[in-house]
């Protein structure tokens, strides 16, 4: 039994390999679907912003007053802007912003391109000569690609005016000594790896998401398990990469 | 001799006897699954040619390798004088354009409302239209299907004889020479199944287009098939003009027909 589903992991692994190398392939080659690719970036990015805007407030909101304490008992207290700003973006807005786009978006595509596949919609499109992989999968991917890391900088954003009203609480900080605290604690070092990640993430999150529904098999229950198994792969995913991105920045900076 | 014959008859009526859809010793399996062993069919121009057999016989295996959906383990399969198997995509959606696949389950694409569906595929093969254009197409062709009013509406406000002519629509408005329809009247009532066979007849004629008709409708045959096949174990169990096959010494094949 675990050696089959050794072989079923390795075997999906390939198959997912395939997929993105196709990916590159078609990417390249004209025709663009520009219009669909647009279509996409605003459903991915605008029509996630909300969600994104409050995960983020309480991020930073929650991020402040958990770290208070301690600094207070170092009388560190000053230090609270850059360290909880060093903390979001370097780490947790990031992370949390592309799981919870696994959990929207990865699961959103699955079950979309899943139900295409079961309904015949993704055959239709092939027999009309028109390529459902382009149409489809590489707009996705490029949206998703483009707009987590996008987003994810919002979400910093919106984490350190969070910060602000966590600080606020306690104690009476103007609002301008905040923001040239964060940014001086601030250096390229924190930002271009964590956004560099960030691109990753995404990249996956669209990948994944695509690649589960478009190998649904037939029934309309494979659309659930597509969306599901999404979830859980992209998730997982998103871990793997952010250790791999940690080590390596760690190497080098 | 016969040959002779057969040579007169082709120079007397070329439409009849030019072959637009050949099928020949066609392989499918499925792991240990072997659905097709060997078919062999020919649909000559201007024919209807009308499938039957058991569910899960592999109708619709046989016309989903004619548009490459499904790539055959073994045999040949040439339409419109081009053989089909193991052409590049680009080489294979030159042939595509020209047939039109009527989908068991209509499949509309569900994101876009019938006047978007039908643009859709239009847009796309007809780049020099004006939007004007586009729009009389649209119109014209959802008129024929007899649904001109349904045009703003989505897939999921359609019922399922609705969304089958929606999906006939879409697959008419590219002009195909070939229509492959599969169980276009299967899940619809006796006259709405009429309705829609009739359509058929009617498109054949006005067209002029060449079909392949899967179905288990046998009103639905009667009223469209010039020829009729029996598929069973994999392959063609019999063969001939509807009238002819009803009155079959094959017990088997006469069931179909009660
Ligand atoms: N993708 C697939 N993977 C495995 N087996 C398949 C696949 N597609 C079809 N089959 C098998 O092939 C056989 C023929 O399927 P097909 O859809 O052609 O049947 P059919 O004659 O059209 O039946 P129906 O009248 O119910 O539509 C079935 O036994 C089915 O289990
Ligand atoms: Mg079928």
């Amino acid at each position: 039994m675990p050696i089959l589903y050794l072989k079923n992991t390795f075997t999906d692994i390939g198959d997912a390999t395939l997929f993105t190398k196709k990916f590159f392939k078609e990417v390249f080659i004209p025709p663009y679907e520009t219009k669909e690719f647009f279509k996409q970036c605003y459903l991915i990015g605008y029509k996630s912003l909300p969600l994104v805007a409050l995960t983020g407030f309480i991020m930073g909101l929650v991020l402040t007053l958990q770290t208070r304490p301690t600094l207070a008992t170092f009388g560190a207290e000053s230090w609270l802007p850059g360290m909880v700003a060093l903390s979001l973006i370097r780490e947790i807005a990031p992370v949390i912003t592309a799981l919870i786009c696994a959990g929207k978006i990865s699961s959103g595509i699955g079950a979309e391109l899943g139900s295409m596949k079961v309904t015949e919609q993704i055959d239709a499109m092939e027999v009309a000569a028109i390529n459902p992989f382009k149409y489809l999968v590489v707009t996705r991917i490029l949206a998703t690609t483009l707009m987590v890391p996008l987003l994810v900088i919002f979400a910093d954003a919106i984490g350190i005016l969070g910060g602000y009203a966590g600080i606020t609480i306690h104690s009476d900080v103007n609002a301008y000594r905040y923001i040239s605290q964060v940014f001086q604690s601030l250096g390229f070092i924190d930002i271009i790896p964590a956004t560099i990640k960030t691109f990753f993430f995404g990249f996956f999150i669209g990948m994944i998401g695509c690649y589960k529904g478009f190998n649904a098999a037939n029934g309309t229950e494979s659309v659930g398990k597509a969306a599901n198994s999404a979830v859980v792969t992209a998730s997982l995913t998103i871990f793997i990469i952010d250790m791999l991105a940690v080590q390596i920045t760690d190497l080098f900076f | 001799m016969k040959s002779e014959q057969e040579n007169i008859v082709q120079t007397l009526t070329p439409n009849k006897r030019t072959p637009i859809i050949e099928i020949k010793d066609l392989h499918k399996s499925f792991g240990n699954n072997a659905v097709l062993k060997g078919i062999n069919l020919t649909v000559n121009k201007g024919e209807d040619l009308v499938i039957l057999g058991r569910s899960g016989e592999g109708k619709s295996i046989t016309i989903k390798c004619i548009v490459g959906l499904v790539i055959p383990d073994k045999g040949n399969i040439s339409v419109l004088g081009e053989e089909i198997i193991g052409l590049k995509r680009n080489e294979l959606n030159k042939i595509r354009v020209k047939i039109g696949f009527l989908f068991q389950s209509g499949a509309l694409y569900d994101s876009m409302s019938v006047r978007e569906n039908l643009e859709f595929t239009l847009r796309r093969y007809s780049k020099q239209l004006s939007t004007q254009e586009i729009e009389t197409e649209i119109i014209d062709v959802l008129e024929s299907v007899g649904l001109a009013d349904a045009i703003d509406k989505m897939p999921s406000e359609l019922s399922g004889g609705m969304r089958k002519r929606i999906g006939l629509a879409r697959t008419l408005i590219l002009k195909p020479e070939i229509i492959l329809y599969d169980e276009p009247t299967t899940g619809l009532d006796t006259i709405t199944s009429k309705e829609i066979s009739e359509l058929i007849v009617d498109i054949k004629q006005k067209r002029k287009t060449t079909s392949i008709i899967i179905t288990h409708d046998m009103s639905c045959a009667k009223l469209t098939a010039d020829r009729v096949m029996i598929l069973k174990d994999g392959i063609i169990h019999a063969e001939g003009k509807y009238k002819e096959l009803e009155k079959s010494k094959d017990e088997w094949v006469r069931s179909f027909f009660i």
